[in-house]
């Protein structure tokens, strides 16, 4: 029988490991699917094991000298100096241990999903320790090695020759995925993120639209720090669905970093548990709509690995398996469990706390100001869509 | 950094004996605003710009066809002896003259004849460059008081942290003349230790702020 959603997952993906004080840090899985668990949402049979991504998957959208440089920081033979060009051994993304194999098995765990939804097996495929969108072609950035969703795009279009809407909701521009597909018009990007003024990378205006005959495939929305909920998910409902409707693509790929939550370290995004609700819920809908239901999700970036990221990413699975949207407390155990070894008092509802933060000074303005860029952004599909009828 | 270094070498021209016609056509197949007016010994004599034309071709409003403005030699309506640099000029030096004059391009001459050209679009991108807009990074904006040796006390903490600064900017206060805003781009996707370092060496940081508050 085909599966509503399968849930891609091994104890093994937490080997992709910087250090204990590293800021992107796989225990968020663990403390996900202990919270699925808990609750009764996810059972051992919707678990699959992810495969290890093949040399010659890598390949597809990395470059042959990066890997093997990779290869060889994984077993000590590389100084940071002299991976420094190639982006690792750095602060945000330093060499670990085995890092080739790590890595390979994250892009496979993404590589997994695909073959699930694509042979028909599942409806839709999850895997949460996928989402390293700033992984260039040559180069490690921002704590990405490889890509896995580049790697998943390419082997997509190779193996099932399918048309795929990426969509990014990632509170940091998806620049590694925006940069593979600039050129390609049957691979279509979607980034909703902080403006890069001051949050990394920078990159993510509005007239990075693609180049060439890709032209037109690339969509950016660069949102206000300090966004809250409604002008959040008022920009992503719009850019979504028009997107879809004037792309049609034969599936979906999301990118699901929760670091647009109030609560994250990292970003200065305003966003509560209430848009993690929403974003798979329209994704799942579209899906649907105009994809036979063919969705593929990945995880992301999700700083705040204890109060923030196992109820935001428990709402991507409740969302892809259909099940019914947890409210009131969260399972006492889980609360029990973790709340010793938590460095923050852990929040222990679904819901977040009201008021989560005090009132923010200029809220109209910032709605109003990211309006005007939505608006700006879609003007380009909206245009098209009046000469063709 | 030098002129020489960012301008454009391969300069389309015209000579003045060239029509109206001639420099409509060059500007609008090239998509260019500025054409240098030179003899045939390269020497520059002019300069014509799309503001130029602009003002002397019959709008497509009206029914006049003005023909014999279309042949009109351009000689005649270039602006004679423009603001001309020189290749070794500094790029800061040549911003000044842009703003001052309101000028859109400068031709560049050395030994009396055209060697190159820069516009302000060439210049813009150049600064865009300076700020590290370009590359991967995150930012941040640091008050520090405006005594030398600051910002050797700053870039300690970016040392010890071990992270790459890829472009630093200083602004003036506008509050307080005894103070400056540094404005750094760094090479990481996270800044929190950085913003500890800052602020345990009893710097401002004040990055971000809520849109509007002053400084």
């Amino acid at each position: 029988m085909k599966k509503k959603a399968v849930f891609i997952y091994s104890d093994d993906q937490l080997g992709y490991s910087f250090s204990e004080t590293h800021p992107f840090n796989q225990k968020r899985i663990v403390l996900t699917v202990d919270l699925l668990k808990s609750a009764g949402l996810l059972a051992e049979e919707d678990i699959i094991s992810p495969r290890m991504a093949t040399d010659e998957e890598l390949l597809l959208a990395h470059e042959e000298k990066f890997v093997n440089i990779v290869k060889r920081a994984g077993k000590g033979e590389i100084t940071d100096a002299a991976g420094a060009i190639y982006g690792i051994g750095t602060e945000d993304t330093p060499i670990f241990p085995n890092m080739h194999e790590a890595s390979a098995l994250l892009v496979g765990g993404t590589l997994t999903a695909v073959d699930e939804v694509m042979s028909g097996r599942a409806n839709r495929a999850v895997n949460l320790g996928g989402g390293l969108h700033h992984g260039f072609k040559g180069r490690a950035s921002g704590f990405c090695v490889y890509n896995d969703s580049s790697v998943a795009i390419k082997y997509l279009q190779k193996e099932y020759g399918a048309r795929v809407l990426y969509v990014d909701t990632d509170a940091h521009h998806g620049d590694g995925v925006q940069w593979s597909f600039y050129d390609d018009p049957d691979v279509c990007t979607l980034s909703i993120h902080e403006t890069g003024r001051y949050l990394f990378p920078g990159t993510g205006n509005i007239n990075e639209r693609g180049n060439g005959k890709g032209y037109g495939t690339s969509f950016n929305f660069p949102i206000d720090a300090f966004t809250e909920d409604e002008s959040f998910l008022e920009v992503y409902r719009a850019a979504i669905t028009e997107v879809i409707e004037n792309f049609k693509p034969d599936v979906i790929l999301t990118q699901n970093g929760v670091d647009a939550h109030y609560f994250d370290p990292l970003t200065h995004l305003y966003g509560t548990m209430n848009i993690f609700k929403e974003i798979p819920k329209l994704a799942r809908e579209l899906a649907d709509k105009h994809c036979n239901g063919r969705w593929i999700a990945v995880g992301g970036g999700g700083y705040d690995i204890w109060r923030v990221v196992p109820r935001a990413w428990s709402h991507l699975w409740v969302a892809m398996s259909e099940q019914e949207i947890p409210e009131g407390p969260l399972p006492a155990k889980w609360v029990e469990k973790w709340e010793k070894e938590a460095p923050v008092s852990l929040i222990s509802t679904w819901e977040d706390p009201k008021p989560l933060y005090k009132e923010i000074p200029r809220k109209a303005e910032i709605t109003e100001k990211n309006l005007i860029m939505l608006n700006q952004s879609l003007q380009f599909i909206r245009n098209e869509d009046k000469t063709d009828s | 950094m030098l002129i020489e270094e960012i301008m454009a070498k391969d300069v389309i021209t015209l000579y003045p004996t060239d029509t109206v016609r001639d420099a409509l056509e060059k500007m609008r197949d090239k998509k260019i605003r500025h054409l240098p007016v030179i003899t045939k010994d390269q020497e520059v004599v002019g300069i014509i710009t799309d503001r130029d034309l602009k003002e002397i071709i019959p709008s497509t409003l009206t029914d006049h066809k003005g023909t014999d403005i279309y042949n009109m030699e351009i000689s005649k309506i270039m602006t004679k002896n423009p603001i001309i640099g020189h290749p070794m000029d500094f790029v800061e030096e040549s911003a000044v003259i842009f703003y001052h004059n309101k000028i859109g391009s400068i031709p560049i001459v050395s030994n009396n004849k055209l060697v190159g050209i820069i516009t302000e679009t060439d210049l813009l991108y150049k600064y865009i460059e300076l700020t590290g807009a370009h590359q991967p990074g995150s930012q941040i904006e640091v008050r520090v008081p405006d005594t030398p040796g600051i910002l050797f006390e700053v870039s300690k903490v970016f040392l010890d942290q071990k992270t790459n600064v890829q472009s630093v900017l200083v602004y003036p206060d506008k509050k307080n003349p005894e103070n400056k805003i540094l404005v750094i781009r760094i090479k990481t996707m996270n800044p929190l230790n950085i913003v500890d370092g800052l602020k345990a060496g009893g710097f401002e940081v004040l990055w971000p702020r809520f849109p509007g508050m002053d400084l």
